[in-house]
């Protein structure tokens, strides 16, 4: 970009904030829900004086420079914010684009003199601002999946609950594909509930597991295996006859795992370990 | 792409060297807010990777780095050694092969505890294990 | 700190690992160990490792041995107060510590040994009669 034009932009940032402005309010999908108006304003200010301070004639499309960081981390932090607070892909990027109108806009407005340095100026800024729309896709989309990877952790801890079944027995319903990264949680939360109420026996009710693979029922034996070695007992337990035929057709060896068709066998088996009798109260009856 | 945050290198000769590198390493995945259960299979395979060193090429020199690739942070450690090499990284790799008096878990045990494992050695100049292990991972 | 110390109670010995091990520690209460369920004629061997933060392979064979030396020598090994996050990493590493016994605490651990070794008398007893009845 010429050196006139940049300063022609400089001296007319009022300008362009203010055509973005109006472009913006203009524009339907406006969140006035989610961003107040005066937030939006001090936001488009804050990218567009990065921007035109930062500009200088050279480095004009090559983003990587040096110059160009604060403009990206600015246009990356509104990205992100956008991101968490709900506002869609189209919303985020009228953002971006409403300002490559402006600018656009005033070049015309200044240089409608000359149509050939119009036209180069204007095919620079347009690839600027794509490069800067990129940038903003891209931050916005990371921002979504850290929202999904948070929410991917929440579901992971809400649904590994440890059950105090008896004094001294634990149960533990796995619902939902079991995969190494939540075989890990489980594990971790069974044994640390073990440690703290002494329980000796655990039960792992796998009725909620979908499918069982060689990978699942290998993370199954190495919680059996762990448990064992802290000095406690485990038993798998709900185990659907179609896992059961699975299991064999893959040739998994669990010969060396007590396991029990439901949770109620897997807890009448507990109890005779723990030589607990169940017993029927016979009613009181008069003679 | 991992970046490498901070390097601490600790020179390996005697046994308390052992102890000081242990308590170092614990102290920097601390740092990086390591969950205990990953601390304690770094603490293992750094155990076990030191003890090699020890008994095979009478010490070496261990490097401590915090490394990180995007959102994830990590400990990176580099144990290396001028000993005798291993003449078939192959089979050393495999569970119960030793060539000391050991269960030969060494290797494939620590590799089966951390997230990133490389070995390269040269028969009569040494060895160089590099171990990754990231946080949350 | 050179030794870890070794109590008697009556059949039993107790062991409690306060301090991460280091490789001639362990050998030295390998060694220790042995001599004394000889010395004593101990029935069983409690050793404590709630303490204990880390066990690696040697760690890991080290108990192995102790717990194998014991039996030829007739005493029952258990391990209690194994760490949550030492059992994975055992685990992991391919070590489940076949033929030791192990405990969640220091009492249940107890009860287990005395369990072991009723039944072990009640064989022995059981042969003591049939000796009796052929004899007769």
């Amino acid at each position: 970009m010429s050196q006139k034009t940049y300063q022609l932009l400089k001296n007319k940032k009022k300008n362009i904030l203010e055509l973005w402005m109006k472009n913006q309010l203009a524009d339907e999908g406006l969140r006035e829900d989610l961003i107040s108006n005066d937030e939006l304003r001090s936001q488009s200010e804050e990218l567009i004086t990065a921007l035109v301070s930062n500009l200088s004639g050279d480095n004009f499309t090559n983003l990587d420079s040096d110059e160009w960081s604060p403009v990206i981390e600015i246009l990356g932090g509104i990205a992100i914010t956008r991101a968490r607070q709900g506002f869609s892909p189209r919303e985020t990027g009228n953002f971006v684009f409403s300002l490559k109108e402006a600018l656009l806009e005033v070049l015309q407005q200044e240089i409608s003199d000359d149509p050939k340095t119009l036209f180069t100026e204007s095919l620079k800024i347009n690839r600027m601002m794509d490069s800067l729309s990129v940038v903003t896709f891209e931050t916005f989309i990371k921002g979504r999946e850290e929202v999904i990877l948070r929410q991917t952790d929440e579901i992971t801890e809400i649904s590994t609950p440890v059950i105090r079944v008896w004094d001294g027995i634990l149960a533990l319903p796995i619902i939902g594909t079991l995969d190494s990264a939540r075989t890990q949680i489980v594990m971790e939360n069974l044994l640390q509930e073990i440690v703290e109420t002494g329980s000796s026996i655990a039960i792992l009710d796998i009725s909620g597991v979908p499918a069982v693979d060689s990978l699942v029922a290998q993370h199954l034996i190495k919680t059996v295996s762990a448990t064992r070695l802290m000095g406690a007992e485990c038993i798998i337990s709900g185990i659907r006859p179609e896992i059961a035929q699975t299991v064999v057709h893959l040739g998994i060896d669990l010969s060396n795992i007590i396991t029990k068709a439901t949770l109620a066998s897997a807890l009448a088996y507990s109890f005779k370990v723990m030589r607990l009798e169940v017993k029927k109260i016979s009613t009181v009856t008069k003679f | 792409m991992t970046l490498s945050l901070s390097k601490d290198t600790i020179q390996i000769l005697k046994e308390q060297d052992v102890v000081f590198l242990k308590n170092r390493v614990k102290e920097t995945a601390v740092k990086i807010k390591m969950g205990l259960v990953n601390q304690t299979r770094l603490l293992t395979a750094c155990s076990e990777l030191v003890r090699n060193m020890m008994r095979y090429a009478d010490g070496g020199v261990c490097i401590i780095e915090v490394v990180s690739a995007g959102r994830n942070n990590g400990v990176r450690l580099t144990f290396s050694d001028k000993g005798p090499g291993i003449p078939d990284i192959a089979a050393a790799m495999r569970d119960g092969f030793s060539t000391g008096k050991s269960l030969g878990l060494g290797l494939p045990g620590t590799r089966r505890l951390v997230n990133e494992f490389d070995i390269k050695s040269k028969v009569g100049e040494g060895t160089v294990v590099t171990i990754v292990k990231w946080a949350n991972g | 700190m050179d030794k870890i110390p070794i109590l008697r109670m009556g059949a039993f010995l107790l062991v409690t690992i306060q301090v991460d091990l280091y490789d001639r520690l362990a050998l030295n209460l390998e060694a220790d160990l042995v001599q004394m369920v000889n010395k004593t004629n101990a029935k069983g061997v409690l050793i404590d490792i709630s303490a204990v933060s880390i066990v690696d392979s040697f760690m890991g064979r080290i108990i192995g041995n102790i717990a194998s030396m014991s039996k030829i020598l007739d005493a029952e090994t258990v391990v209690v107060g194994m760490q949550p996050a030492v059992a994975i990493t055992l685990i992991e590493l391919g070590l489940p510590l076949k033929g030791v016994h192990t405990a969640l605490d220091m009492e249940k651990g107890m009860n287990l040994l005395k369990s072991m070794i009723e039944e072990t008398e009640e064989d022995a007893d059981e042969d003591q009669t049939n000796d009796d009845f052929i004899t007769e």
